[in-house]
C-alpha cells in the first residue's frame, strides 16, 4: 500500500492543482512533497534489510498483453525513492520566488514528474517501467518549453527528440523480451529468468544501453545536456540532473545487468572505455566553461561517466559505489544548482567572469558553497568521497589502467571546481557583486539540511550502503552464476 | 589512559565546531581559549599515553566501530596507539599548541580571527586522524583533510587572488600525488584483501623481498608522499604556500603536514623494506630534492621563501634517511626539524610583524638590537639547523650522514655539499636580518618592536627544544644509547629483522662528524666575510649575475617548465575539446541526424509540417492516455 501511496500522493496533488487553479499552488505543492517524504521515511523505517522486494502491490492492467500494474521496492528502489522524496521539496521550493505565469500548472507538472520518477524506481513490470519512463518526460518537456530561457524551444526540442529516440530502442528491447517469454509476460521475474543466447543478449544489451546512455548521458551521447541544463527553469535543471539521470543508472541496475549478464561480460569493456573517455573529456571541457550551470553540467557528465564505469565493471565495489554515488550526486546536483540560482537571483548573471568577491560580502553563502564543492570533489567526511572511492576501486579491480585513468578525475575535478570557486567567490567584488547580500536565515536553514546530510552520509556511509547491499549482492551472485554456467 | 585516546582527535574537532559556528558570537579571548585549550587537552592525554608506553604498556588498536563494508571491502573506525603514532601526536599537539598560542598574538588585529582558529583546529584534527588512524582509509581521510586545511589557510587572505592561486596550486599538486596514493591503496586492497594495517603488515611480513606488486604499491604510495611532502617533482607548491599567515607556515608547512609522507613510509616500513627498488628511488629523489632546495634557497631574498626552500631541502634529508632503511633516523630528523624549523618560521613571523609586513631581507638588517628575544631564539634555530654541536640538528643530521655513508660514498659527499650550502644560506639570511645596519624605511624603523610575550614564550620554548632536542637519540659514539631508536623499535621490528645494518666504526663516525662540522664552519666564515665584513647586500637587479645565480634565484625555472608541459597543454586541450569536438563535431553529428530525419520526413510528406517532435509527443501522450484510461476503468 505504501508504494501506491507514494505514487498516488503527488499525482493527486497535481490533479487538485490543475482543477482548483489554487493561488496557493506553490504552498500546496511543497506540503505535498513534504508529506511524500514522510511516507518515504516511514517506508524506510519499516523496510527489512534483506534482498527481497517489499511493499509489493499488484493489480491487473492489460492482462491480455501480460501487462500488470506491479510495483514494490527492494533496497535499491528504496534508496532512490528516498532520494526523490528528499530532494523534491527543494526542487519545488527553489522556484518560490519566481514570478511564473500559471503557477498551478507549473507545480502540478513538477508533482507529476515526481509520480513518474517514483514509478520508474518501483515498477516491477517491464512495460510499466517503460510507461513511467516516458511519463516523466511529458511534464519535463512542458516545464522546459513553457518556462525556460530564451533558447528554450530549440533546446527542449532537441532534448526531447533525442531521449524519445533512445527510449524507442528500449521499447523494442522490451517487446523482444516479451516475445521470448513463455505465454508472454513483461513481469520482471519472467524477464530475468529468460535463458537468452549470448548473441541475443548482445542485441538486447545495446538496445537498452542506447536509451540509458542518452539519458545519463554517456559520452558521446551527451550533447543535449549542457544546453538543456543552461536553458531550463532551475527546478527542471535540478530534476534532470539530480533525479532523471538516476533513472538511467537504475535502469541498468534493474533491467540490463540481470537480464543480459553475458552481454555485460562481452561488451562491458566498450561501455567502460566510453565512460572513462567521457570522464576525462567532460572534465577537460569543464575547465574552460564560462557559465556556472554549464560548468556543473560538464562536471555532472564526468561524475555520471564514473558511475557508468563502476556499474559496468560489475563487481561489488563498483555497483555499491554507483548506488552510493547516485545519492551523493543527486544531493550535490540540487545543492550546487541551488547555490547558483541564489547567486543568479542576487546578481542577474551566471557568467563566472562577472562574479567574484562573494566571500567578503556573503560569508554564509560562500561557506556553504564550499561545502557543496567539497562533496563534489570527493573530500573525505563528505558523501562524495565514499561513492567515488568505491567506484574507482571497482573500476581499478576491473582494469588497473582504466582505474588509474579514472582516478585522474580527482585532480581534474579539483582544477575546475576550485577555479570556479576562486573566480566566482574569492577575490575582490565585481560590479555585479558590489551589493551582494548574504542569504537569509531561512535560506541558510534550508541549505543546512543539505549540508547535514552531506556530512551524515560522509561519516556514516555504512547505514546507506547496508540498505541496498543485500539486493546488489544477490543480483551480482545470480548473474555470476549465469555467466559461470 | 590509552582507552581515552579517542578524545585526542575529538577535542580539536569540537574546538573547530565551536569557533566555526560561533565566530560571530565569541569574543577573541574566548576563541583563543577554545582553540588553544582543545589542542592542549589533546596534548595532555597524548603525554599520559606516552608515559604509559614508556612504562612498558603494549601498543593497542581502539576499535570504535565499522564505517562501511562493501563486498569484502571493510573500513573500520579504529585508532592505532603505538610508539610511532603517539610520538607524532606529541609533535602535532605540543608544537601545535605553542603555534596556536603564538597565533593569538600574531593574528590579534585580523578580522578573520575566529575563522583562522577554526581552520587551525580543523587542521590539527585532520592531522591527528592521519597519524592515529589504524588503516589506510583513515590515513587518507586525514591526508586529504590536512590538504584541504592547507588550501584554506594558504588562501586565508582571499581578497588577493595571488594567495588564492597559491592555495589552488597546493591543492591540485597534492591531488596529483593523491592519484598515486589512492591507486596504491586500491592495489593494497586487491593484494592483501584488507586496508587495515594489522592485516596488511602481517601478510606482508611473510612475503619475499622484491615482489613486483609490492614495488608497485610502494612506488604509488611514494608518489603520494612527493606531493604531500614537497619532493621532486611535486615540490613547487610549498614555496608558494608561504602566501598564508606565517604561523601556518610553521605548523603546516614545516613541522607537521609536510612530514606526513615520512610518517606514511615509516608506518608502512615493512612494505618499503620489501621493495628495494622503491627504496633506491626514494633515496635518490631525497638527495636530489635536498640539493635542489638548498641551491634555490641560496639566492632567495624573501625570508619565508628561504625557509620554504630550506624545508623542501630538509624533507629531502628525511627521505634519504628512510630511503636507506634508517627509519628511526628519518623520524629523528623529523622531530628535530619540527623544533628548529617551527622556531625559525615563528622567529621570521616575529621579524615580519615588527617590520610591518616586510618580508624582503634586503630591507632588514641590524634587528638584533630591537628584537633581542627574537634574535637569541632565532640564533638557537640557526645553530640547530646548520648542525653545530651540541644543537639538535647536529645529532640527527649526523646520523643521516653516517647511514648514507654506509650506503654510498658518493651520496654522502653530495649530502656534505648540501650541508655546506645549508649553512651558507642560513647564515646569509641570519646576518642580513639581524646584523649590519637597518636598510628599511624610516616608517618601518620607527615601528620596530619586540613581539608581545604571547609570541615570545613559544619562541623560547621552541628554542630550548631546538637546542636540547638532539639528546633524545644520542649515538653510542657520543656515549648515548639511541633512546628514540629503542622507543620506536616495536614499530620497526619487522623491517629490522630484514635489514641487516652494520654500525659504522667509531672512527668513521668521528671522521664524518668532523667533516660536517668543518664544512659548516667554512661556510660560516664565507658568509661572515661576505655579508658582515664586506656588508654585501644582494642587488635588486639580477641582470649582471651569473647564469648559475639566475638559475637559483629563478627557482630553476621549474614553474615555467611545468607551465609549458602541463598547464598550457591542458588549457589548450580543454579549449580544443570544447570548441572543436563538442560544439562542432559531436553536437553537429547529432543535429544533422536530426535534420536529416526532419527533411526526409517532409519529403515523404508523412509529416506535413515537419515538426517531428510535436507528432512524436502526441503519439506518446496518446498512448499514455489510452493506457491510463484502460487502467482506470
Amino acid at each position: 500500500m505504501i508504494t501506491i501511496a507514494l505514487l498516488g500522493l503527488p499525482a493527486l496533488a497535481a490533479l487538485f492543482l490543475l482543477i482548483s487553479r489554487s493561488a496557493m499552488a506553490k504552498q500546496i505543492a511543497l506540503v505535498a512533497t513534504i508529506a511524500e517524504l514522510v511516507i518515504a521515511v516511514v517506508a524506510a523505517v519499516q523496510f527489512a534489510q534483506n534482498s527481497s522486494v517489499q511493499f509489493l502491490a499488484e493489480y491487473g492492467w492489460i492482462p491480455s498483453l501480460g501487462i500488470d500494474f506491479k510495483v514494490g521496492m527492494d533496497g535499491i528502489s528504496l534508496l532512490l525513492v528516498l532520494l526523490t522524496a528528499f530532494l523534491m521539496p527543494f526542487i519545488v521550493y527553489v522556484s518560490f520566488k519566481k514570478k511564473y505565469d500559471n503557477q498551478a500548472a507549473f507545480y502540478a507538472l513538477l508533482l507529476l514528474a515526481q509520480t513518474g520518477l517514483i514509478g520508474v524506481f518501483t515498477s516491477l513490470n517491464g512495460f510499466l517501467f517503460y510507461f513511467f519512463w516516458e511519463v516523466v518526460l511529458i511534464p519535463v518537456y512542458f516545464l522546459a518549453i513553457l518556462w525556460g530561457g530564451e533558447r528554450r524551444v530549440a533546446v527542449t526540442f532537441k532534448f526531447f527528440i533525442y531521449t524519445v529516440l533512445g527510449s524507442f530502442f528500449m521499447l523494442l528491447g522490451f517487446i523482444y523480451l516479451y516475445l521470448q517469454t513463455p505465454g508472454g509476460s513483461f513481469d520482471i521475474t519472467a524477464l530475468q529468468s529468460l535463458q537468452l543466447s549470448r548473441e541475443t543478449q548482445g542485441w538486447i544489451f545495446w538496445a537498452f544501453f542506447i536509451a540509458f546512455a542518452i539519458k545519463m548521458p554517456i559520452f558521446p551521447f551527451h550533447t543535449w545536456q549542457p544546453d538543456t541544463y543552461a536553458e531550463s527553469p532551475v527546478s527542471v535543471t535540478m530534476l534532470l540532473s539530480a533525479l532523471m539521470v538516476k533513472m538511467a543508472v537504475y535502469g541498468a541496475f534493474r533491467w540490463l545487468l540481470p537480464v543480459t549478464p553475458l552481454a555485460v561480460e562481452d561488451w562491458g569493456n566498450v561501455v567502460i572505455i566510453l565512460s572513462v573517455t567521457g570522464i576525462i573529456y567532460a572534465s577537460c571541457i569543464a575547465i574552460v566553461q564560462k557559465n556556472l550551470r554549464r560548468l556543473v553540467a560538464y562536471a555532472s557528465i564526468a561524475h555520471v561517466g564514473l558511475m557508468a564505469a563502476g556499474t559496468f565493471a560489475f563487481n561489488s565495489q563498483g555497483l555499491q559505489g554507483a548506488m552510493f554515488q547516485m545519492l551523493s550526486h543527486g544531493i550535490g546536483a540540487v545543492a550546487l544548482f541551488y547555490v547558483i540560482e541564489l547567486i543568479y537571483e542576487k546578481t542577474g548573471t551566471m557568467e563566472i567572469a562577472s562574479l567574484g568577491g562573494i566571500m567578503s560580502k556573503a560569508p554564509r553563502l560562500a561557506t556553504i558553497f564550499l561545502i557543496f564543492i567539497l562533496s563534489t570533489v570527493a573530500m573525505p567526511l563528505t558523501n562524495g568521497f565514499w561513492g567515488e572511492f568505491l567506484l574507482l576501486l571497482g573500476v581499478y579491480k576491473y582494469s588497473a589502467v582504466l582505474g588509474t585513468i579514472s582516478t585522474l578525475t580527482i585532480v581534474l575535478g579539483a582544477v575546475y571546481m576550485l577555479r570556479m570557486y576562486q573566480a566566482s567567490v574569492l577575490g575582490k567584488a565585481s560590479a555585479a557583486t558590489q551589493n551582494f547580500e548574504d542569504i537569509t536565515f531561512q535560506e541558510t536553514l534550508i541549505l543546512s539540511v543539505l549540508v547535514v546530510v552531506i556530512f551524515w552520509m560522509g561519516v556514516q556511509p555504512g547505514i546507506f550502503i547496508d540498505v541496498a547491499k543485500p539486493a546488489i549482492e544477490t543480483m551480482l551472485s545470480t548473474a555470476t552464476q549465469t555467466v559461470l554456467n | 589512559m590509552i582507552n581515552a585516546a579517542w578524545l585526542i582527535p575529538l577535542f580539536p574537532l569540537v574546538g573547530f565546531l565551536i569557533n566555526a559556528l560561533g565566530k560571530k558570537l565569541l569574543s577573541k579571548t574566548l576563541v583563543s581559549i577554545v582553540a588553544c585549550g582543545s589542542v592542549l587537552a589533546s596534548f595532555v592525554i597524548a603525554a599520559g599515553i606516552f608515559v604509559e608506553l614508556l612504562g612498558g604498556a603494549a601498543a593497542q588498536t581502539l576499535n570504535l566501530g565499522e564505517l562501511l563494508n562493501a563486498g569484502g571491502f571493510s573500513v573500520s573506525l579504529s585508532l592505532l596507539i603505538d610508539p610511532l603514532s603517539v610520538l607524532m601526536t606529541l609533535i602535532i599537539t605540543g608544537i601545535g599548541f605553542f603555534i596556536h598560542m603564538y597565533s593569538v598574538g600574531y593574528m590579534s588585529h585580523d578580522d578573520g580571527f575566529a575563522r583562522y582558529f577554526s581552520y587551525l583546529n580543523l587542521f590539527v584534527f585532520s592531522m591527528l586522524m592521519l597519524v592515529l588512524g589504524a588503516n589506510y582509509i583513515l590515513m587518507f581521510v586525514g591526508w586529504e583533510g590536512v590538504g584541504f586545511c592547507s588550501y584554506l589557510l594558504i588562501g586565508f587572505w582571499y581578497a588577493d587572488n595571488a594567495n588564492n592561486d597559491a592555495a589552488k596550486k597546493a591543492f591540485v599538486m597534492n591531488r596529483i600525488g593523491d592519484v598515486g596514493f589512492l591507486t596504491g591503496v586500491f592495489l593494497i586492497f586487491i593484494t592483501f584483501g584488507s586496508i587495515e594495517y594489522a592485516q596488511v603488515f602481517s601478510s606482508a611480513a611473510a612475503m619475499p623481498a622484491g615482489l613486483t606488486v609490492v614495488t608497485t604499491i610502494t612506488l604509488l604510495l611514494f608518489i603520494g608522499a612527493t606531493g604531500k611532502s614537497a619532493q621532486i617533482p611535486l615540490f613547487t607548491w610549498l614555496p608558494d604556500a608561504m602566501a598564508g599567515p606565517t604561523p601556518v607556515s610553521a605548523l603546516i608547512h614545516a613541522a607537521t603536514m609536510v612530514t606526513a609522507g615520512i610518517y606514511m613510509i615509516v608506518r608502512s616500513n615493512i612494505l618499503f623494506t620489501l621493495a628495494p627498488i622503491t627504496m633506491e628511488v626514494i633515496t635518490y629523489v631525497g638527495v636530489a630534492t635536498a640539493l635542489l632546495g638548498a641551491f634555490i634557497a641560496i639566492t632567495q631574498n624573501d625570508i619565508k621563501k628561504v625557509l620554504a626552500y630550506s624545508t623542501v631541502s630538509q624533507l629531502g634529508y628525511m627521505f634519504v634517511a628512510v630511503g636507506v632503511g634508517a627509519y628511526s633516523t628519518g623520524m629523528f630528523h623529523l622531530i628535530t626539524h619540527a623544533f628548529f624549523k617551527a622556531l625559525l618560521f615563528l622567529g621570521a613571523g616575529s621579524v615580519i610583524h615588527a617590520m610591518s609586513g616586510e618580508q624582503d631581507i634586503r630591507r632588514m638588517g641590524g634587528l638584533k638590537k630591537d628584537l633581542p628575544v627574537t634574535y637569541l631564539t632565532f640564533l638557537a634555530g640557526v645553530l640547530a639547523i646548520v648542525g653545530l654541536p651540541p644543537f639538535s640538528g647536529f645529532f640527527s643530521k649526523d646520523e643521516i650522514l653516517a647511514k648514507v655513508f654506509e650506503h654510498s660514498t658518493l651520496l654522502a659527499v653530495v649530502m656534505v655539499i648540501t650541508f655546506m650550502m645549508t649553512a651558507f644560506y642560513i647564515f646569509r639570511m641570519f646576518f642580513l636580518v639581524f646584523f649590519g645596519s637597518f636598510r628599511g624605511s624610516e616608517n618601518q624603523k620607527s615601528h620596530l618592536h619586540e613581539s608581545p610575550s604571547v609570541m615570545t614564550i613559544p619562541l623560547i620554548v621552541l628554542a630550548v627544544l631546538a637546542v636540547a632536542g638532539g639528546f633524545i637519540n644520542v649515538p653510542e659514539t657520543l656515549f648515548g644509547h639511541h633512546a628514540l631508536a629503542n622507543y620506536l623499535e616495536p614499530v620497526l621490528r619487522p623491517s629490522l629483522a630484514i635489514i641487516f645494518s652494520e654500525e659504522p666504526s667509531h672512527a668513521t663516525e668521528y671522521m664524518l662528524m668532523a667533516v660536517a662540522i668543518a664544512g659548516t664552519l667554512v661556510m660560516l666564515a664565507v658568509a661572515y666575510s661576505r655579508y658582515l665584513t664586506k656588508s654585501h647586500v644582494p642587488a635588486a637587479s639580477e641582470n649582471e649575475q651569473s647564469f648559475l645565480y639566475r638559475l637559483s634565484s629563478r627557482k630553476g625555472y621549474i614553474d615555467e617548465f611545468y607551465d609549458m608541459i602541463i598547464r598550457k597543454p591542458l588549457d589548450w586541450i580543454s579549449s580544443v575539446l570544447n570548441d572543436v569536438f563538442d560544439k562542432n563535431i559531436f553536437d553537429r553529428i547529432v543535429n544533422s541526424v536530426g535534420e536529416l530525419v526532419v527533411e526526409g520526413s517532409s519529403v515523404a510528406r508523412l509529416l506535413q509540417t515537419g515538426k517531428l517532435g510535436f507528432y512524436l509527443f502526441i503519439m506518446v501522450a496518446g498512448i499514455t492516455a489510452i493506457l491510463f484510461l484502460n487502467f482506470m476503468f
